[in-house]
């Protein structure tokens, strides 16, 4: 158990390309983090850099109290998850947990005992003797934690653990590791391009853009109040309408910022409302219904209960504090 | 490709029928030809069954060989080819794959000079470069040694290559969850790459044990004492009768004996062979 810190982290490769810049962010003991964005903002490298499966080219990351800059990743004292599970090929399930005690050269006793308990709460008890190349993604996947579990680090971190499972088993996972990340109270961080797997795990979200910070908060915090376009169109689905505010100039208080942002679950059938729409196409979830069309040029989503009929044609509200304000040139939130 | 056809079939059938024929002659004529008495082969036919010598003949060539042609017993010539085709295949497989460990995971300066050079080497076989490698054998007193008739032929740049290319197909995740284990390079090495390349070992000691065995021009060449004559070389010298006509049905004995330990590795070898050939999962 410890916290990390990560102090002006950055990273720079030989040719001078820049693939993470000033990283600040500091981790309690026990918590959840995930690093969410879209593939090539440097999430992963973040991630492999703490591992020290990178280097670090700039700043310093401390684990609990030692500066681990200079390590090898068995000496940090932490346990990776990796996308493609990486299990040894040619051993069973239990050489596979037991494989990093043995170069610790922890006792056998302590590693059967630490084999079982990880194999029971995980349930893969039955499939110790078999090797992984006989178990399904989702049983690999739980090998693949418990392998992370045994060793009873300072630190998980999964690098995107989930993606090459079917959408089903994600969310079973998905509740799996945040019961699992409760239950053993270890810091963890986990990356993810998956808006939605990062809103549900996270204790608290680190959206990056570039290789930089975009926003650190909670997954409400982030959710209510984005500090930026891109924050706001890359967390909560559907994407919240990000609109040139040029296209609705009749919306009040919108005049001096560059981008108005509206939630599609903010907007609201209304006789007498300031925005028309022109509907496009309708997408029917269930629960909800999603109609797609345009106002002023400008695309615009909106998702309504799914009852009547659409006309071609609507007129919509919103509540005042719905609206997030942008600035055109920085993206950066102004309201 | 799933036909049904039975004219097809047929024709397969005969053309891979006919095919065995043209493979199999020649190993028939020589079984056949060592079944003879010494008279069988000069009267200008050769004979197509089997004759009422075969005990005789192999009996006298395992025991005492051919002493006209100053080959010592087939035994002995088969122990020496033994070694040799033995020393040759792990001594290649030994070097190549922790060269090919180097090349692949470990970043020093001339990295990609060094594999360069040992490709080079592809296009430099012994028999190109036979003069110098035995000015350089016999230079360091290794002829007629063990070690002069297998050293000059281990350095090899196609199992360097082979395990090259294996060890590529091995994600790079693995690796890093080894080093997060704790495994350094070594244990790495032996504890990772090694199992996993299992059956392309197999396969690559297959083929290279009978490379090693079907040695001929280099042993000819730097063994002068019968001591340490193979068995490829020695049928060569048994063959060579200085007066009077080659013993065929002797010569033929042994070449069916020196058959022997290739067919037993390619036997017992064969699964793990194929599987090492077209494995690719990892």
């Amino acid at each position: 158990m410890a916290s990390i810190t990560l102090h002006n982290l950055g990273k720079l490769y030989a040719g001078g390309s820049r693939a993470v810049g000033d990283v600040n962010l500091d981790i309690a003991d026990g918590e959840f983090i995930v690093l969410v964005g879209p593939s090539g903002c440097g999430k992963s490298t973040l991630l492999r850099m703490v591992a020290g499966l990178e280097e670090i080219s700039e700043g310093e990351v401390r684990i609990g109290d030692r500066v681990v800059n200079k390590l090898e990743p068995a000496e940090r004292d932490i346990a990776m998850v990796f996308q493609n599970y990486a299990l040894y090929p040619h051993m069973s399930v239990r050489q596979n947990l037991a494989y990093g005690l043995k170069n610790r050269g922890t006792p056998k006793a302590e590693i059967e005992r630490r084999v079982n308990e990880a194999a029971e709460i995980l349930q893969i008890g039955p499939f110790l003797d078999r090797k992984p190349r006989a178990l399904s993604g989702g049983q690999r996947q739980r090998v693949a934690m418990g392998r992370a579990i045994v060793r009873e680090p300072a630190a998980f971190l999964f690098d995107e653990p989930l993606s090459n499972l079917d959408a089903k088993l994600r969310v079973a996972m998905r509740l799996e590791i945040k019961q699992l990340q409760k239950r053993l109270a270890t810091t963890s961080i986990y990356v993810t391009h998956d808006q939605l797997e990062a809103m549900t795990l996270a204790d608290r979200l680190v959206v990056l853009n570039g290789g930089k910070v975009e926003q650190i908060g909670t997954p409400l915090e982030v959710y209510r109040r984005p500090a930026s376009a891109f924050v706001a169109g890359f967390i909560g689905s559907p994407a919240m309408n990000l609109i040139d505010s040029r296209a609705v100039p009749h919306l009040p208080g919108t005049a001096h910022a560059g981008m108005v942002g509206i939630r599609p679950e903010d907007l609201t059938l209304a006789p007498d409302g300031p925005i028309e729409m022109q509907v496009l196409a309708i997408e029917e979830l269930g629960a909800q219904r999603l109609v797609h069309g345009t106002t002023g040029g400008e695309k615009l989503t909106i998702a309504l209960p799914p009852e009547g009929s659409i006309p071609d044609s609507l007129r919509l509200s919103y509540r005042p504090d719905a609206l997030h304000l942008f600035d055109r040139k920085t993206g950066k939130r102004i309201n | 490709m799933i036909e049904n056809r039975p004219g097809l079939h047929l024709a397969a059938h005969l053309l891979l029928i006919f095919g065995v024929c043209v493979v199999a002659l020649p190993v028939w004529v020589a079984f056949v030809a060592s079944t003879h008495g010494p008279t069988a082969f000069m009267s200008g036919t050769i004979p197509m069954w089997p004759g009422p010598h075969l005990v005789e003949n192999y009996s006298r060539m395992l025991d005492s060989g051919l002493s006209t042609s100053g080959t010592p017993a087939v035994g002995h010539m088969m122990m020496n080819s033994l070694i040799m085709a033995m020393c040759i295949a792990v001594g290649k497989i030994v070097i190549s794959v922790t060269s090919a460990f180097a090349i692949v995971y470990f970043r020093f300066p001339f990295r990609g000079l060094a594999f360069w050079c040992i490709f080079v080497t592809l296009m430099l076989p012994v028999e190109v470069r036979i003069v110098p490698t035995f000015q350089v054998v016999a230079d360091l007193g290794m002829l007629n040694s063990y070690a002069g008739l297998t050293i000059p032929l281990i350095a090899s740049a196609t199992a360097t290559f082979l395990f090259r290319q294996v060890f590529l197909t091995i994600p790079d995740e693995l690796t890093e969850a080894a080093r997060i284990d704790g495994a350094g390079p070594m244990k790495f090495f032996r504890d990772i790459l090694l199992p996993l390349s299992r059956t392309n070992i197999a396969a690559l000691f297959v083929i290279l044990f009978i490379y090693g065995w079907n040695q001929y021009l280099w042993p000819l060449l730097i063994t002068t004492s019968a001591d340490y004559y193979t068995i490829v070389a020695g049928i060569r010298r048994m063959a060579d009768a200085v007066d009077g006509l080659p013993q065929w049905h002797l010569v033929m004995a042994t070449a069916m004996l020196a058959m022997i330990p290739p067919v037993l590795v390619v036997i017992f070898m064969q699964r793990l062979f194929v599987k090492g050939l077209v494995e690719t999962e990892k």
